[in-house]
Protein backbone atom coordinates (compact mmCIF):
# COMPACT_ATOMS: atom_id res chain seq x y z
CA UNK A 1 0.00 0.00 0.00
CA UNK A 2 2.72 2.44 0.92
CA UNK A 3 4.67 1.51 -2.13
CA UNK A 4 1.59 1.95 -4.27
CA UNK A 5 1.04 5.39 -2.82
CA UNK A 6 4.63 6.22 -3.54
CA UNK A 7 4.25 4.97 -7.10
CA UNK A 8 1.09 7.01 -7.59
CA UNK A 9 2.68 10.14 -6.19
CA UNK A 10 5.70 9.60 -8.37
CA UNK A 11 3.63 9.40 -11.54
CA UNK A 12 1.54 12.47 -10.65
CA UNK A 13 4.61 14.48 -9.83
CA UNK A 14 6.30 13.40 -13.03
CA UNK A 15 3.23 14.56 -14.92
CA UNK A 16 3.21 17.89 -13.10
CA UNK A 17 6.86 18.46 -13.91
CA UNK A 18 5.95 18.87 -17.55
CA UNK A 19 3.47 21.63 -16.69
CA UNK A 20 5.88 24.59 -16.75
CA UNK A 21 7.24 23.68 -20.17
CA UNK A 22 3.74 23.04 -21.39
CA UNK A 23 2.52 26.46 -20.25
CA UNK A 24 5.19 28.17 -22.33
CA UNK A 25 4.16 26.19 -25.41
CA UNK A 26 0.46 26.75 -24.79
CA UNK A 27 0.98 30.49 -24.46
CA UNK A 28 2.82 30.71 -27.76
CA UNK A 29 0.23 28.54 -29.48
CA UNK A 30 -2.78 30.36 -28.04
CA UNK A 31 -1.52 33.81 -28.92
CA UNK A 32 -0.49 32.65 -32.38
CA UNK A 33 -3.90 31.12 -33.10
CA UNK A 34 -5.61 34.29 -31.94
CA UNK A 35 -3.47 36.53 -34.11
CA UNK A 36 -3.99 34.43 -37.23
CA UNK A 37 -7.07 36.34 -38.48
CA UNK A 38 -5.06 39.52 -38.86
CA UNK A 39 -2.03 37.75 -40.24
CA UNK A 40 -4.28 36.24 -42.89
CA UNK A 41 -5.15 39.70 -44.14
CA UNK A 42 -1.88 41.51 -43.85
CA UNK A 43 1.69 40.44 -43.95
CA UNK A 44 3.62 40.30 -40.72
CA UNK A 45 6.17 42.86 -41.85
CA UNK A 46 3.68 45.38 -43.11
CA UNK A 47 2.07 45.26 -39.67
CA UNK A 48 5.39 45.74 -37.92
CA UNK A 49 6.61 48.61 -40.06
CA UNK A 50 3.45 50.57 -40.75
CA UNK A 51 2.80 53.69 -38.69
CA UNK A 52 -0.89 53.94 -39.48
CA UNK A 53 -2.90 53.20 -36.36
CA UNK A 54 -6.65 53.60 -36.60
CA UNK A 55 -8.47 50.45 -35.55
CA UNK A 56 -11.82 51.78 -36.73
CA UNK A 57 -10.57 51.91 -40.29
CA UNK A 58 -8.85 48.57 -39.88
CA UNK A 59 -5.33 49.93 -39.85
CA UNK A 60 -3.09 48.29 -37.30
CA UNK A 61 0.45 49.55 -37.80
CA UNK A 62 2.45 48.58 -34.75
CA UNK A 63 5.54 50.58 -35.66
CA UNK A 64 4.97 53.56 -33.31
CA UNK A 65 4.44 51.19 -30.40
CA UNK A 66 7.50 49.13 -31.17
CA UNK A 67 9.55 52.31 -31.35
CA UNK A 68 8.00 53.50 -28.09
CA UNK A 69 9.04 50.28 -26.39
CA UNK A 70 12.55 50.44 -27.82
CA UNK A 71 13.07 54.07 -26.77
CA UNK A 72 11.89 53.53 -23.22
CA UNK A 73 13.91 50.35 -22.83
CA UNK A 74 17.01 51.99 -24.28
CA UNK A 75 16.79 55.01 -21.98
CA UNK A 76 16.24 52.72 -19.00
CA UNK A 77 19.24 50.56 -19.88
CA UNK A 78 21.58 53.53 -20.31
CA UNK A 79 20.76 54.59 -16.78
CA UNK A 80 20.43 51.22 -15.14
CA UNK A 81 23.48 49.37 -16.46
CA UNK A 82 26.30 51.53 -15.06
CA UNK A 83 24.60 52.03 -11.71
CA UNK A 84 23.72 48.38 -11.18
CA UNK A 85 27.05 47.11 -12.46
CA UNK A 86 29.01 49.41 -10.14
CA UNK A 87 26.76 48.49 -7.23
CA UNK A 88 27.21 44.80 -7.93
CA UNK A 89 31.00 45.20 -8.08
CA UNK A 90 30.95 47.14 -4.85
CA UNK A 91 28.80 44.54 -3.12
CA UNK A 92 30.82 41.58 -4.30
CA UNK A 93 34.38 42.97 -4.09
CA UNK A 94 34.54 45.92 -1.73
CA UNK A 95 31.66 45.99 0.70
CA UNK A 96 32.15 44.75 4.24
CA UNK A 97 30.01 41.82 5.22
CA UNK A 98 27.34 43.71 7.12
CA UNK A 99 26.64 46.03 4.19
CA UNK A 100 26.34 43.07 1.87
CA UNK A 101 23.92 41.34 4.23
CA UNK A 102 21.81 44.41 4.85
CA UNK A 103 21.47 45.46 1.20
CA UNK A 104 20.04 42.11 0.15
CA UNK A 105 16.61 42.76 1.70
CA UNK A 106 16.64 46.23 0.18
CA UNK A 107 17.24 44.86 -3.30
CA UNK A 108 14.61 42.16 -2.77
CA UNK A 109 12.14 44.78 -1.66
CA UNK A 110 12.90 46.91 -4.71
CA UNK A 111 12.09 43.86 -6.80
CA UNK A 112 8.95 43.12 -4.83
CA UNK A 113 7.31 46.55 -4.95
CA UNK A 114 4.25 46.43 -7.22
CA UNK A 115 4.58 48.23 -10.51
CA UNK A 116 1.57 50.39 -9.73
CA UNK A 117 3.50 51.82 -6.80
CA UNK A 118 6.37 52.69 -9.12
CA UNK A 119 3.80 54.27 -11.39
CA UNK A 120 2.25 56.40 -8.65
CA UNK A 121 5.70 57.45 -7.52
CA UNK A 122 6.63 58.34 -11.08
CA UNK A 123 3.54 60.50 -11.43
CA UNK A 124 4.22 62.19 -8.09
CA UNK A 125 7.91 62.88 -8.48
CA UNK A 126 9.51 62.04 -11.81
CA UNK A 127 6.89 63.46 -14.15
CA UNK A 128 6.87 66.93 -12.54
CA UNK A 129 10.65 66.83 -12.29
CA UNK A 130 11.05 66.07 -15.99
CA UNK A 131 8.34 68.52 -17.02
CA UNK A 132 9.30 71.46 -14.82
CA UNK A 133 13.02 71.09 -14.22
CA UNK A 134 14.71 69.02 -16.91
CA UNK A 135 12.71 70.09 -19.94
CA UNK A 136 13.17 73.85 -19.38
CA UNK A 137 16.85 73.16 -18.72
CA UNK A 138 17.16 71.76 -22.22
CA UNK A 139 14.84 74.42 -23.59
CA UNK A 140 11.92 72.18 -24.56
CA UNK A 141 8.23 72.32 -23.76
CA UNK A 142 7.05 69.13 -22.12
CA UNK A 143 4.22 67.92 -19.94
CA UNK A 144 6.58 65.57 -18.16
CA UNK A 145 4.73 62.50 -19.36
CA UNK A 146 7.63 61.45 -21.52
CA UNK A 147 9.91 58.67 -22.65
CA UNK A 148 12.46 60.03 -20.20
CA UNK A 149 10.10 59.68 -17.23
CA UNK A 150 9.24 56.13 -18.31
CA UNK A 151 12.94 55.35 -18.68
CA UNK A 152 13.81 56.61 -15.21
CA UNK A 153 11.06 54.60 -13.53
CA UNK A 154 11.93 51.55 -15.58
CA UNK A 155 15.64 51.88 -14.79
CA UNK A 156 14.90 51.66 -11.07
CA UNK A 157 12.67 48.67 -11.66
CA UNK A 158 15.41 46.70 -13.39
CA UNK A 159 18.17 47.52 -10.87
CA UNK A 160 17.41 44.41 -8.79
CA UNK A 161 17.44 42.03 -11.76
CA UNK A 162 20.80 43.20 -13.08
CA UNK A 163 22.39 43.51 -9.64
CA UNK A 164 21.41 40.07 -8.41
CA UNK A 165 22.38 38.24 -11.60
CA UNK A 166 25.72 40.10 -11.69
CA UNK A 167 26.33 39.16 -8.05
CA UNK A 168 25.76 35.50 -8.88
CA UNK A 169 28.18 35.75 -11.78
CA UNK A 170 30.87 37.44 -9.68
CA UNK A 171 30.65 34.89 -6.90
CA UNK A 172 31.16 32.10 -9.42
CA UNK A 173 34.60 33.51 -10.31
CA UNK A 174 37.19 31.59 -8.29
CA UNK A 175 38.84 33.54 -5.52
CA UNK A 176 42.30 32.30 -6.44
CA UNK A 177 42.21 34.31 -9.65
CA UNK A 178 41.77 37.54 -7.72
CA UNK A 179 44.51 36.57 -5.29
CA UNK A 180 46.89 35.91 -8.14
CA UNK A 181 46.22 39.31 -9.60
CA UNK A 182 46.57 41.04 -6.22
CA UNK A 183 49.80 39.24 -5.45
CA UNK A 184 51.26 40.51 -8.72
CA UNK A 185 50.84 44.00 -7.35
CA UNK A 186 47.61 45.00 -9.06
CA UNK A 187 45.37 47.37 -7.17
CA UNK A 188 41.93 46.22 -6.21
CA UNK A 189 40.31 48.14 -9.04
CA UNK A 190 42.80 46.74 -11.55
CA UNK A 191 41.95 43.27 -10.34
CA UNK A 192 38.27 44.02 -10.83
CA UNK A 193 38.87 45.45 -14.27
CA UNK A 194 41.24 42.87 -15.66
CA UNK A 195 40.08 39.75 -13.85
CA UNK A 196 36.53 40.01 -12.55
CA UNK A 197 35.01 42.02 -15.38
CA UNK A 198 36.90 40.15 -18.04
CA UNK A 199 35.99 36.74 -16.66
CA UNK A 200 32.43 37.76 -15.94
CA UNK A 201 31.78 39.56 -19.22
CA UNK A 202 29.43 36.95 -20.64
CA UNK A 203 27.52 36.78 -17.40
CA UNK A 204 27.24 40.55 -17.26
CA UNK A 205 25.84 40.59 -20.77
CA UNK A 206 23.34 37.93 -19.74
CA UNK A 207 22.33 40.03 -16.73
CA UNK A 208 21.79 43.06 -18.94
CA UNK A 209 19.72 41.02 -21.38
CA UNK A 210 17.55 39.75 -18.53
CA UNK A 211 17.08 43.33 -17.34
CA UNK A 212 16.25 44.33 -20.89
CA UNK A 213 13.55 41.71 -21.22
CA UNK A 214 12.09 42.79 -17.88
CA UNK A 215 11.97 46.35 -19.16
CA UNK A 216 10.41 45.26 -22.43
CA UNK A 217 7.35 43.75 -20.83
CA UNK A 218 6.79 46.14 -17.95
CA UNK A 219 3.32 47.56 -18.28
CA UNK A 220 1.59 49.51 -15.57
CA UNK A 221 4.40 51.71 -14.30
CA UNK A 222 5.42 52.77 -17.78
CA UNK A 223 1.83 53.20 -18.91
CA UNK A 224 1.22 55.68 -16.11
CA UNK A 225 4.12 58.01 -16.88
CA UNK A 226 4.91 57.75 -20.56
CA UNK A 227 2.04 59.75 -22.03
CA UNK A 228 0.54 57.22 -24.44
CA UNK A 229 0.44 59.06 -27.74
CA UNK A 230 0.65 56.72 -30.73
CA UNK A 231 3.39 58.51 -32.61
CA UNK A 232 7.00 57.58 -33.26
CA UNK A 233 8.96 59.51 -30.62
CA UNK A 234 11.76 61.78 -31.81
CA UNK A 235 13.43 62.69 -28.54
CA UNK A 236 13.34 61.63 -24.92
CA UNK A 237 11.08 64.59 -24.18
CA UNK A 238 8.36 63.23 -26.48
CA UNK A 239 5.54 61.06 -25.30
CA UNK A 240 5.60 57.45 -26.36
CA UNK A 241 3.25 54.50 -26.39
CA UNK A 242 4.96 51.18 -25.67
CA UNK A 243 3.44 47.86 -26.76
CA UNK A 244 2.41 46.58 -23.31
CA UNK A 245 0.65 49.87 -22.60
CA UNK A 246 -1.23 49.50 -25.86
CA UNK A 247 -2.48 46.07 -24.85
CA UNK A 248 -3.44 47.19 -21.36
CA UNK A 249 -5.22 50.36 -22.45
CA UNK A 250 -7.47 48.84 -25.06
CA UNK A 251 -8.72 45.66 -23.48
CA UNK A 252 -12.15 47.24 -23.06
CA UNK A 253 -12.90 48.11 -26.65
CA UNK A 254 -11.00 45.38 -28.41
CA UNK A 255 -13.93 43.02 -28.58
CA UNK A 256 -16.21 45.50 -30.33
CA UNK A 257 -13.97 46.41 -33.27
CA UNK A 258 -13.24 43.69 -35.85
CA UNK A 259 -9.68 42.39 -35.89
CA UNK A 260 -8.76 44.66 -32.97
CA UNK A 261 -8.42 41.76 -30.53
CA UNK A 262 -6.42 39.88 -33.11
CA UNK A 263 -4.01 42.81 -33.50
CA UNK A 264 -3.57 43.13 -29.74
CA UNK A 265 -2.95 39.41 -29.36
CA UNK A 266 -0.39 39.68 -32.14
CA UNK A 267 1.27 42.43 -30.10
CA UNK A 268 1.22 40.20 -27.01
CA UNK A 269 2.56 37.28 -29.02
CA UNK A 270 5.37 39.36 -30.47
CA UNK A 271 6.24 40.56 -26.99
CA UNK A 272 6.25 36.99 -25.72
CA UNK A 273 8.52 35.78 -28.51
CA UNK A 274 11.03 38.59 -28.04
CA UNK A 275 11.12 38.06 -24.29
CA UNK A 276 11.48 34.29 -24.62
CA UNK A 277 14.29 34.72 -27.15
CA UNK A 278 16.14 37.10 -24.83
CA UNK A 279 15.61 34.80 -21.88
CA UNK A 280 16.84 31.72 -23.71
CA UNK A 281 19.94 33.59 -24.81
CA UNK A 282 20.69 34.89 -21.33
CA UNK A 283 19.97 31.62 -19.51
CA UNK A 284 22.08 29.54 -21.87
CA UNK A 285 24.94 31.97 -21.38
CA UNK A 286 24.53 31.81 -17.62
CA UNK A 287 24.47 28.02 -17.61
CA UNK A 288 27.66 28.02 -19.68
CA UNK A 289 29.30 30.46 -17.30
CA UNK A 290 28.32 28.30 -14.32
CA UNK A 291 29.63 25.15 -15.94
CA UNK A 292 32.94 26.82 -16.66
CA UNK A 293 33.21 27.90 -13.05
CA UNK A 294 32.76 24.34 -11.88
CA UNK B 1 59.86 69.20 -11.13
CA UNK B 2 58.40 66.24 -13.01
CA UNK B 3 58.11 63.09 -10.98
CA UNK B 4 59.73 59.91 -12.19
CA UNK B 5 57.56 57.83 -14.48
CA UNK B 6 56.90 54.98 -12.05
CA UNK B 7 55.85 57.40 -9.36
CA UNK B 8 53.43 59.17 -11.69
CA UNK B 9 51.97 55.88 -12.78
CA UNK B 10 51.46 54.81 -9.22
CA UNK B 11 49.65 58.06 -8.42
CA UNK B 12 47.55 57.57 -11.51
CA UNK B 13 46.62 54.09 -10.34
CA UNK B 14 45.68 55.30 -6.89
CA UNK B 15 43.53 58.07 -8.35
CA UNK B 16 41.78 55.60 -10.64
CA UNK B 17 41.12 53.32 -7.70
CA UNK B 18 39.71 56.20 -5.68
CA UNK B 19 37.53 57.54 -8.47
CA UNK B 20 35.94 54.19 -9.11
CA UNK B 21 35.43 53.54 -5.46
CA UNK B 22 33.55 56.81 -5.14
CA UNK B 23 31.49 55.95 -8.20
CA UNK B 24 30.62 52.57 -6.73
CA UNK B 25 29.55 53.96 -3.40
CA UNK B 26 27.55 56.59 -5.25
CA UNK B 27 25.71 53.94 -7.27
CA UNK B 28 24.98 52.00 -4.14
CA UNK B 29 23.58 55.15 -2.56
CA UNK B 30 21.42 55.71 -5.64
CA UNK B 31 19.97 52.20 -5.44
CA UNK B 32 19.23 52.36 -1.74
CA UNK B 33 18.13 55.98 -2.02
CA UNK B 34 15.59 55.07 -4.70
CA UNK B 35 13.87 52.60 -2.41
CA UNK B 36 13.81 55.06 0.48
CA UNK B 37 12.56 57.80 -1.83
CA UNK B 38 9.80 55.65 -3.31
CA UNK B 39 8.50 54.25 -0.03
CA UNK B 40 8.95 57.63 1.65
CA UNK B 41 7.07 59.57 -1.03
CA UNK B 42 4.18 57.12 -1.12
CA UNK B 43 3.77 57.05 2.66
CA UNK B 44 4.25 60.80 3.01
CA UNK B 45 1.66 61.57 0.33
CA UNK B 46 -0.68 58.74 1.25
CA UNK B 47 -0.96 58.81 5.02
CA UNK B 48 -2.56 62.28 5.34
CA UNK B 49 -5.25 61.20 2.87
CA UNK B 50 -5.89 57.93 4.62
CA UNK B 51 -8.88 57.64 6.90
CA UNK B 52 -10.62 54.85 8.71
CA UNK B 53 -13.64 55.00 6.44
CA UNK B 54 -11.40 54.45 3.45
CA UNK B 55 -10.39 51.00 4.54
CA UNK B 56 -13.67 49.94 6.14
CA UNK B 57 -16.23 50.98 3.51
CA UNK B 58 -17.04 50.03 -0.02
CA UNK B 59 -17.44 52.85 -2.56
CA UNK B 60 -20.76 54.64 -2.33
CA UNK B 61 -22.47 56.24 -5.32
CA UNK B 62 -20.24 58.85 -6.91
CA UNK B 63 -17.13 57.69 -5.12
CA UNK B 64 -15.01 58.34 -8.15
CA UNK B 65 -16.35 61.88 -8.28
CA UNK B 66 -15.08 62.52 -4.77
CA UNK B 67 -18.02 61.41 -2.63
CA UNK B 68 -18.20 59.06 0.34
CA UNK B 69 -16.85 55.57 0.57
CA UNK B 70 -13.68 53.59 0.72
CA UNK B 71 -11.68 50.90 -0.98
CA UNK B 72 -12.67 47.90 1.13
CA UNK B 73 -13.90 46.20 -2.04
CA UNK B 74 -10.44 46.44 -3.57
CA UNK B 75 -8.62 45.37 -0.41
CA UNK B 76 -10.82 42.32 0.07
CA UNK B 77 -10.81 41.54 -3.64
CA UNK B 78 -7.03 41.59 -3.72
CA UNK B 79 -6.79 39.41 -0.61
CA UNK B 80 -9.24 36.83 -2.02
CA UNK B 81 -7.53 36.85 -5.36
CA UNK B 82 -4.00 36.54 -4.03
CA UNK B 83 -4.93 33.87 -1.47
CA UNK B 84 -6.73 31.76 -4.03
CA UNK B 85 -3.97 32.12 -6.56
CA UNK B 86 -1.26 31.37 -4.04
CA UNK B 87 -3.06 28.23 -2.90
CA UNK B 88 -3.49 27.04 -6.48
CA UNK B 89 0.13 27.82 -7.34
CA UNK B 90 1.30 25.98 -4.21
CA UNK B 91 -0.64 22.89 -5.24
CA UNK B 92 1.37 22.72 -8.42
CA UNK B 93 4.72 24.04 -7.42
CA UNK B 94 5.37 22.02 -4.27
CA UNK B 95 5.00 18.63 -6.01
CA UNK B 96 7.09 19.73 -8.98
CA UNK B 97 9.89 21.06 -6.82
CA UNK B 98 9.85 17.98 -4.58
CA UNK B 99 9.92 15.79 -7.65
CA UNK B 100 12.88 17.39 -9.37
CA UNK B 101 14.84 17.34 -6.13
CA UNK B 102 14.00 13.94 -4.66
CA UNK B 103 12.77 11.51 -7.25
CA UNK B 104 15.16 12.56 -9.90
CA UNK B 105 18.83 12.73 -9.40
CA UNK B 106 19.49 16.32 -8.47
CA UNK B 107 20.94 17.34 -11.76
CA UNK B 108 19.13 15.06 -14.18
CA UNK B 109 18.05 16.30 -17.55
CA UNK B 110 14.39 16.57 -16.57
CA UNK B 111 15.25 18.62 -13.51
CA UNK B 112 17.40 20.89 -15.60
CA UNK B 113 14.70 21.40 -18.18
CA UNK B 114 12.09 22.08 -15.55
CA UNK B 115 14.32 24.66 -13.88
CA UNK B 116 14.99 26.15 -17.26
CA UNK B 117 11.31 26.47 -18.09
CA UNK B 118 10.71 28.09 -14.72
CA UNK B 119 13.38 30.63 -15.60
CA UNK B 120 11.70 31.33 -18.91
CA UNK B 121 8.26 31.57 -17.32
CA UNK B 122 9.67 33.91 -14.70
CA UNK B 123 10.81 36.28 -17.44
CA UNK B 124 7.44 36.48 -19.20
CA UNK B 125 5.81 39.86 -18.54
CA UNK B 126 2.57 39.91 -16.60
CA UNK B 127 0.65 41.58 -19.42
CA UNK B 128 1.27 38.47 -21.52
CA UNK B 129 -0.07 36.32 -18.68
CA UNK B 130 -3.07 38.62 -18.70
CA UNK B 131 -3.60 38.17 -22.43
CA UNK B 132 -3.16 34.41 -22.11
CA UNK B 133 -5.57 34.21 -19.18
CA UNK B 134 -8.01 36.22 -21.23
CA UNK B 135 -7.74 33.76 -24.12
CA UNK B 136 -8.38 30.81 -21.83
CA UNK B 137 -11.29 32.65 -20.26
CA UNK B 138 -12.89 33.23 -23.67
CA UNK B 139 -12.13 29.64 -24.65
CA UNK B 140 -13.94 28.30 -21.60
CA UNK B 141 -16.78 30.75 -22.01
CA UNK B 142 -16.16 32.50 -18.69
CA UNK B 143 -16.70 36.18 -18.07
CA UNK B 144 -14.22 38.36 -16.24
CA UNK B 145 -14.43 36.93 -12.75
CA UNK B 146 -12.57 36.20 -9.56
CA UNK B 147 -12.00 32.65 -10.80
CA UNK B 148 -10.39 33.72 -14.06
CA UNK B 149 -8.24 36.17 -12.12
CA UNK B 150 -7.17 33.51 -9.63
CA UNK B 151 -6.19 31.23 -12.47
CA UNK B 152 -4.15 33.90 -14.26
CA UNK B 153 -2.39 35.13 -11.14
CA UNK B 154 -1.66 31.52 -10.14
CA UNK B 155 0.11 31.07 -13.47
CA UNK B 156 2.11 34.20 -12.78
CA UNK B 157 3.03 33.10 -9.26
CA UNK B 158 3.90 29.53 -10.24
CA UNK B 159 7.47 30.18 -11.45
CA UNK B 160 8.17 32.74 -8.73
CA UNK B 161 7.15 30.37 -5.96
CA UNK B 162 8.85 27.35 -7.48
CA UNK B 163 12.17 29.07 -7.98
CA UNK B 164 12.22 30.35 -4.42
CA UNK B 165 11.26 26.90 -3.09
CA UNK B 166 13.78 25.09 -5.24
CA UNK B 167 16.54 27.20 -3.74
CA UNK B 168 15.72 25.94 -0.24
CA UNK B 169 14.90 22.33 -1.02
CA UNK B 170 18.03 21.98 -3.12
CA UNK B 171 20.07 22.55 0.02
CA UNK B 172 18.63 19.62 1.98
CA UNK B 173 21.63 17.49 2.79
CA UNK B 174 21.89 14.13 1.04
CA UNK B 175 22.66 12.43 4.35
CA UNK B 176 19.30 13.45 5.79
CA UNK B 177 17.50 11.76 2.89
CA UNK B 178 19.67 8.68 3.19
CA UNK B 179 18.90 8.44 6.89
CA UNK B 180 15.19 8.55 6.14
CA UNK B 181 15.42 5.96 3.37
CA UNK B 182 17.48 3.65 5.50
CA UNK B 183 14.71 3.64 8.10
CA UNK B 184 12.46 2.19 5.43
CA UNK B 185 10.55 5.32 4.50
CA UNK B 186 9.37 5.59 0.93
CA UNK B 187 10.26 8.62 -1.15
CA UNK B 188 6.81 10.13 -0.64
CA UNK B 189 7.05 9.76 3.12
CA UNK B 190 10.52 11.24 3.10
CA UNK B 191 9.32 14.12 0.97
CA UNK B 192 6.32 14.99 3.11
CA UNK B 193 7.57 14.20 6.59
CA UNK B 194 11.25 15.02 6.42
CA UNK B 195 11.93 17.43 3.59
CA UNK B 196 8.83 19.58 3.93
CA UNK B 197 9.32 19.83 7.68
CA UNK B 198 12.98 20.64 7.34
CA UNK B 199 12.26 23.34 4.78
CA UNK B 200 9.00 24.66 6.18
CA UNK B 201 10.17 28.21 6.89
CA UNK B 202 11.78 28.40 3.47
CA UNK B 203 8.64 27.10 1.81
CA UNK B 204 6.52 29.61 3.69
CA UNK B 205 8.86 32.37 2.57
CA UNK B 206 8.43 31.27 -1.03
CA UNK B 207 4.68 31.30 -0.56
CA UNK B 208 4.80 34.80 0.92
CA UNK B 209 6.97 36.13 -1.89
CA UNK B 210 4.50 34.76 -4.41
CA UNK B 211 1.59 36.17 -2.41
CA UNK B 212 3.17 39.62 -2.42
CA UNK B 213 3.67 39.44 -6.15
CA UNK B 214 0.09 38.31 -6.66
CA UNK B 215 -1.37 41.10 -4.56
CA UNK B 216 0.58 43.79 -6.37
CA UNK B 217 0.19 42.75 -9.95
CA UNK B 218 -2.14 44.82 -12.06
CA UNK B 219 -1.48 43.99 -15.69
CA UNK B 220 -2.56 40.37 -15.40
CA UNK B 221 -5.86 41.06 -13.64
CA UNK B 222 -6.82 43.92 -15.90
CA UNK B 223 -8.34 41.59 -18.50
CA UNK B 224 -9.43 38.77 -16.32
CA UNK B 225 -10.84 39.95 -13.01
CA UNK B 226 -12.82 42.97 -14.06
CA UNK B 227 -13.71 45.63 -11.52
CA UNK B 228 -16.71 46.21 -9.31
CA UNK B 229 -17.73 48.36 -6.39
CA UNK B 230 -19.22 45.47 -4.45
CA UNK B 231 -17.53 42.79 -2.41
CA UNK B 232 -17.31 39.57 -4.37
CA UNK B 233 -19.56 36.85 -2.99
CA UNK B 234 -18.80 34.07 -5.43
CA UNK B 235 -15.97 32.92 -7.64
CA UNK B 236 -17.91 33.76 -10.76
CA UNK B 237 -18.33 37.43 -9.99
CA UNK B 238 -15.89 40.10 -11.01
CA UNK B 239 -13.76 41.51 -8.19
CA UNK B 240 -11.97 44.75 -7.56
CA UNK B 241 -8.24 44.70 -6.92
CA UNK B 242 -6.09 47.19 -5.08
CA UNK B 243 -3.59 47.98 -7.86
CA UNK B 244 -6.41 48.63 -10.32
CA UNK B 245 -8.24 50.74 -7.75
CA UNK B 246 -5.10 52.87 -7.44
CA UNK B 247 -4.78 53.10 -11.20
CA UNK B 248 -8.41 54.11 -11.78
CA UNK B 249 -8.48 56.63 -8.94
CA UNK B 250 -5.30 58.24 -10.18
CA UNK B 251 -6.81 58.43 -13.65
CA UNK B 252 -9.74 60.61 -12.57
CA UNK B 253 -9.42 64.37 -13.02
CA UNK B 254 -10.49 65.16 -9.44
CA UNK B 255 -7.77 66.04 -6.92
CA UNK B 256 -9.72 64.52 -3.98
CA UNK B 257 -9.95 61.19 -5.75
CA UNK B 258 -6.27 61.33 -6.69
CA UNK B 259 -5.50 61.90 -3.01
CA UNK B 260 -7.31 58.65 -2.35
CA UNK B 261 -5.17 56.93 -4.95
CA UNK B 262 -2.12 57.98 -2.92
CA UNK B 263 -3.77 56.68 0.22
CA UNK B 264 -4.56 53.37 -1.48
CA UNK B 265 -0.98 53.19 -2.71
CA UNK B 266 0.17 53.67 0.88
CA UNK B 267 -2.08 50.80 1.98
CA UNK B 268 -0.64 48.53 -0.71
CA UNK B 269 2.93 49.56 0.14
CA UNK B 270 2.41 48.87 3.83
CA UNK B 271 0.96 45.45 2.95
CA UNK B 272 3.99 44.61 0.82
CA UNK B 273 6.37 45.84 3.52
CA UNK B 274 4.63 43.69 6.13
CA UNK B 275 4.73 40.62 3.91
CA UNK B 276 8.41 41.02 3.22
CA UNK B 277 9.14 41.66 6.90
CA UNK B 278 7.43 38.40 7.85
CA UNK B 279 9.27 36.60 5.08
CA UNK B 280 12.57 38.03 6.35
CA UNK B 281 11.78 36.85 9.84
CA UNK B 282 11.03 33.37 8.57
CA UNK B 283 14.32 33.18 6.72
CA UNK B 284 16.15 34.06 9.92
CA UNK B 285 14.21 31.41 11.79
CA UNK B 286 14.75 28.85 9.08
CA UNK B 287 18.49 28.97 9.45
CA UNK B 288 18.25 28.38 13.19
CA UNK B 289 16.59 25.00 13.62
CA UNK B 290 17.76 23.25 10.52
CA UNK B 291 19.87 20.15 10.47
CA UNK B 292 22.88 20.96 8.40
Amino acid sequence: MRLFKDYLARKTMLGLSFVPGLIVLLMCLGLFLKSRPILAQKSFFSLLFSSAWSPLRGEFGLFPFIMGTLWVTFVALIMAVPVSLLSAIYLSEYAPRFIRESTKPIIDLLAGLPSVIYGVWGVLLIVPFVGQVLAPLFGVESSGYTILAGGVVLAIMIFPTIISVCLEVFTSIPYEMRETSLSLGATKWETVRYVVLKKGLQGIIAAVVLGLSRAFGETMAVLMVVGNIPRVPKSVFDSGYPLPALIANNYGEMMSVPLYDSALMLAAGALLLVVIAFNLLARFTLIRVERKAE
Amino acid sequence: MTLPLTKRRSIHRKVEEGVFKILMVASMVIVVGCLVLIVGTIIWKGLPALSLSMITQTPKGGYYLGREGGILNAIMGSLYLASGATLLALMFSLPVVLFINLYNKKNSRLAEWTRFSFDVLWGIPSIVYGAFGFLIMIFLGLRASLLAGIFTVALLEFPIMSRAMDEVIRLVPRSLLDASYSLGATRLETALKVVVRQCLPGILTAVLIAFGRGIGDAASVLFTTGFTDRLPTSLFQPAATLPLAIFFQLGTPFPEVQERAYASAAVLTVMILLISLVARGLIKKSTKHIIK
